[in-house]
């Protein structure tokens, strides 16, 4: 149907594309590292050194674990296989809840204590009205 | 097949249905607005902020749309050579462009009272900032490029470079750790956004999309005018 030009043009763009695709694949797989904005707990526990370069660590801030004082918040960041202690002195976002989600930036003490400089509240995809939001509690 | 492109024949449609898609978008966006604003109700954890989402959202898949469609568009035009195509291309860029940063400039705001930065160097903003940055490209090269098989090679080559980045945009979320939150709805399953949020979502939606048809109509008006009048040149 189409002439012998278009076919090639066609193949050739084809070509490029699959190209570039398999190039950045490669090169984001190489940047992983980087590309993740956060590690979990559980990623924290098997680092082999523990560098005092500035990470920052994410997951659920567990319930019960908040702990306000003065001029600190301690809690608990947890990936419900691995958790870890946060202690940070600070004005915290308004979404920072227990049961919620947290990013924590800062350098790791040892690997279960966590000094962070700045607390980020990660919130989920999960949208509804405040009467939905009861009804489902409960169930 | 493509006599239907022919630009003679569009011209007339294209002069005309500008009026006509403005009065539908004023009217699709006051309801947007009022919905959005007034009758949907607040969420149980962002209280009022989450209304930032109606402008966001829309923003945000409009620009990957319009990325998507000029990036086919030029594909299309290069391989059966047809120049139309590009003139189509073209016209759609700056509407993508606005809503591309319509979407960064919201999620900024949006983000200061939810996550408690403006920005974040997570691979889902950073992705869409990339994407800014190719639409700036694209929309250069159009400017600068007097030779016109110059310009349709490079816009072309813009593309195919930047289209790589759109599925890396839409699975960010999925493939790294990211401090934007994954997508709440999703053709495939049930979505975690509550029903009174969506209507109001897809109407805002719809009066994005018909915005940038109307830009769209208005530059290709434009396109049109000055190919004719290139064409009396030659006279």
């Amino acid at each position: 149907m189409y002439g012998r030009k278009v076919k090639l043009r066609f193949f050739f763009i084809l070509l490029i594309i699959s190209v570039l695709v398999l190039s950045v694949f490669l090169v984001l797989k190489s940047l992983e590292e980087n590309v993740v904005y956060f590690k979990s707990p559980s990623e924290i526990k098997v680092v082999g050194e523990l560098n005092t370069k500035k990470i920052r660590i994410g997951g659920m801030v567990k319930k019960g674990s908040i702990n306000m004082s003065t001029d600190e918040v301690n809690f608990i960041i947890t990936d419900f296989k691995n958790e870890i202690n946060v202690t940070y002195s600070g004005l915290v976002p308004n979404l920072f809840s227990e049961g919620k989600g947290v990013v924590a930036e800062g350098f790791l003490k040892d690997r279960n204590f966590f000094e962070a400089s700045k607390i980020l509240a990660k919130h989920d995809e999960n949208y509804m009205p405040p009467e939905v939001k009861a009804a489902l509690e409960k169930k | 097949m493509f006599k239907l492109f022919e630009p003679n024949k569009i011209f007339s449609i294209t002069s005309k249905a500008p009026k006509y898609v403005m009065v539908l978008f004023i009217l699709v966006l006051s309801i947007g607005l009022v919905e959005a604003l007034i009758l949907s109700p607040e969420d149980y954890k962002q209280s009022h902020s989450v209304r930032i989402m109606y402008v966001h959202v829309p923003a945000a898949w409009i620009s990957l749309g319009i990325f998507s469609s000029i990036t086919l568009l030029s594909l299309s035009g290069y391989i059966f050579r047809n120049k139309n195509f590009f003139l189509i291309a073209k016209s759609l860029a700056p509407s993508g462009l606005v809503f591309n940063i319509i979407a960064l400039v919201t999620g900024s705001i949006w983000g200061k009272p939810t996550w408690g930065t403006w920005w974040a160097w997570d691979a889902r903003i950073t992705s869409m900032l990339i994407l800014a940055i190719f639409y700036l490209l694209y929309l250069i090269a159009w400017r600068i490029y007097e030779d016109k098989e110059q310009v349709l090679k490079i816009t072309t080559l813009i593309t195919i470079f930047g289209i790589i980045n759109i599925p890396i945009i839409k699975y960010s979320v999925d493939w790294w750790n990211t401090l934007h939150q994954p997508a709440s709805i999703n053709i495939m399953s049930n979505s975690s956004i509550h029903s009174s949020m969506l209507l109001p979502l897809m109407i805002m939606t719809a009066a994005f999309a018909l915005f940038s048809l109307l830009i769209f109509l208005m530059k290709y008006n434009t396109e049109l005018i000055k190919l004719k009048n290139k064409g009396l040149d030659r006279l």
